[in-house]
């Protein structure tokens, strides 16, 4: 009887032992194929000239040309193309975070007649195809003269910045007790203040989530450089990189290092903030309903 | 109420401006609803409703930027209806998307059920997986630009030692959409992440119970998981194919368009015919082309998932 119990229970803890190989193998097999391209990228960007050619490739890096990374910076305007880069990810993401918020306030926390129609049609914005209305944009910016200037691709940041974002924010501010803001409205606060003073500190986490992923969008944003900027002084990192490979195509290791100076920044932003990742999609509610 | 107005006639003025303070304060109330929510309201006007009417106008006319559009009704339509271009870039597109959102689909879902598992360092792995969505698009695609290299890539080097012919990934029209679909798998943490916010609400208690009618895990994914996370995988795939349907950065600088116009996408030739030839009306009337066929889909699909999607009674 004691034996059987005994067999059982190493039976089970066997069971439990292949279990976990098995999926520690999975999640192995994956995540394998998820960094093998990257990390190509980065020791092809430490590689001479020519190595490309070597047949079959190296999986072990054996050159650490540091130097390429200079040679890389110097051969194109990078300097340019990442101050400008930065100029529409910092400001996009301010317009974003500071309009998605005080948008989100009003939509989850304030009751007028009008709010669930408007809501409804922003909300249904996110199925537009960004294509319907380029043409038209880019008709305006170019009456207003915006054209090969960076304002087409951060100010409408500071429209709402984009319905996601709203729902995103509008979901977490449902969440919050209403209580606190009844005894503010009882010691007379103004809804402006209450949303400064008592809502904005509550959720931060939420705009942390908003700030990343507004900082991604505009950081890789190529549709938009490509359309609304032309001229070197405008272009941003993204666009750079497309006219660098465009100049050298021959030199497979230095476009490799202009790749890195683009995706070295949003990789370490995201190893800095991965929590508000998932945490930022779980809040806005997609889960579940 | 009422009885009391008629019975004491001299408080239906108190009433009456007990009703008109109401009214004024619904006013004050809209009004500063208004206020806050006026940036996202502005946005929508400026930026997408209002572009979206000049849109259509120009839809119907002849306009090239330099000159003032000229009406021309549905010429525009007209012609593209027409167009081999154009027909060929829908079958392009379709390609893709039919056969890649399901593929799509299916990756994420199957990443986010393994990232489910209850085992240590699965955070790390959750890094990892999520990793290939941040990297800038434009990187991405000069990095598998050399990884389907048909001479030295990654991918014919490890077919090579395996003694398989190399394939031209993207020199081969009849493989190139192949491997456009294998690249936009690569790319599919973000939807992973909805998958698993979705499978991380599912009530432990349902494959708890399960478990003691004696089900096994295929049954449990089958009964349990995907009934409970079918909102989000519908909301996974309805995006999906909006996103799909517009395919245009991986088109436009790895292959720009060909070979023998493969790769020649609805979206790429929207562009071409906008800010290369300048046809604005053309491709403005492309763009409400666009806009049609992802609504038709879209409302096909709302309709179809009445069927299977389960949303909980709240």
């Amino acid at each position: 009887m004691t034996r059987d119990r005994a067999k059982a229970t190493t039976s089970l803890a066997v069971r439990k032992a292949i279990g976990q190989v098995v999926a520690y193998t999975a999640l192995t097999v994956g995540g394998m194929l998820c960094l093998i391209p990257l990390y190509w990228t980065f020791i092809s960007s430490l590689r001479p000239s020519g190595w490309e050619l070597t047949f079959p490739p190296k999986w072990i890096p054996e050159y650490f040309l540091w130097e390429n990374y200079v040679n890389a910076w110097g051969s194109g305007p990078f300097l340019i193309y990442t101050r400008n880069s930065l100029t529409v990810t910092i400001l996009g993401t301010l317009g974003s975070l500071a309009t998605s918020s005080v948008s989100a306030f009003g939509f989850a926390r304030l009751r007028f007649a009008s709010r669930d129609v408007l809501f409804a049609i922003i909300l249904s914005t996110m199925m537009l195809p960004s294509w319907v209305t380029i043409i038209p944009k880019f008709v305006m910016f170019k009456e207003i003269g915006w054209i090969d200037t960076l304002y087409p691709l951060w100010v409408p940041a500071w429209f709402g910045g984009g319905a996601f974002y709203i729902f995103m924010m509008r979901q977490f501010y449902m969440t919050l007790p209403v209580e606190m803001e009844e005894a503010a409205r009882v010691d007379g606060a103004s809804t402006f203040r209450i949303y400064l003073q008592i809502i904005l500190p509550l959720t931060g986490p939420v705009l942390a989530s908003v700030a990343i992923f507004s900082f991604i969008r505009y950081w890789n944003d190529f549709m938009g450089p490509l359309i609304f900027t032309n001229k070197v002084d405008t272009r941003t990192l993204a666009l750079g990189l497309r006219f660098f490979r465009n100049e050298f195509t021959t030199s497979v290791n230095l476009m490799m290092c202009a790749s890195m100076f683009m995706t070295i920044p949003v990789i370490i932003l995201f190893f800095a903030a991965q929590r508000y990742f998932v945490r930022g999609v779980v809040t806005s509610g997609l889960a579940g309903r | 109420m009422t009885s009391d107005v008629q019975s004491r006639p001299n408080t239906a003025d108190a009433t009456r401006s007990r009703v008109l303070r109401a009214r004024k304060r619904a006013i004050r109330r809209e009004l500063e609803g208004l206020a806050f929510v006026s940036p996202a309201v502005l946005g929508l006007l400026l930026f997408t409703a209002g572009p979206m009417v000049v849109s259509l106008w120009f839809s119907l006319t002849r306009y090239d930027l330099i000159t003032k559009p000229v009406w021309i009704g549905f010429g525009n339509y007209k012609h593209i209806l027409g167009d081999k271009i154009f027909k060929l870039s829908l079958w392009n597109t379709a390609y893709y998307t039919f056969i890649g959102v399901p593929l799509q689909t299916i990756v994420a879902l199957a990443q986010a059920l393994l990232l489910n598992m209850k085992v240590r360092g699965v955070n790390v792995y959750r890094t990892l997986y999520y990793l290939p969505s941040v990297t800038p698009t434009v990187a991405s695609v000069i990095l598998w630009l050399y990884i389907f290299n048909r001479n030295y890539g990654l991918i014919n080097s490890a077919l090579w030692t395996m003694g398989i012919p190399p394939i031209g990934w993207l020199s081969d029209p009849k493989i190139v959409k192949v491997s456009f679909i294998l690249m936009s798998l690569w790319n599919v943490g973000g939807r992973m992440v909805i998958f698993l916010a979705a499978l991380q609400g599912v009530p432990e208690e349902l494959y708890e119970s399960a478990s003691l009618d004696g089900a096994n895990a295929l049954r449990k994914l089958w009964n349990i998981t995907l009934p409970m996370i079918s909102p989000v995988l519908f909301f996974n795939i309805i995006m999906g194919f909006i996103g799909s349907f517009q395919v245009f950065t991986a088109a436009f600088i790895a292959t720009e368009g060909g070979p023998a116009n493969a790769t020649l996408f609805l979206v790429l030739h929207l562009y071409r015919q906008a800010f290369e030839n300048l046809k604005m009306g053309y491709a403005s009337a492309l763009a409400w082309l666009l806009f049609l066929i992802v609504m038709v889909f879209t409302s096909l699909q709302f309709a179809g998932s009445r069927r299977w999607v389960y949303y909980e009674a709240a």
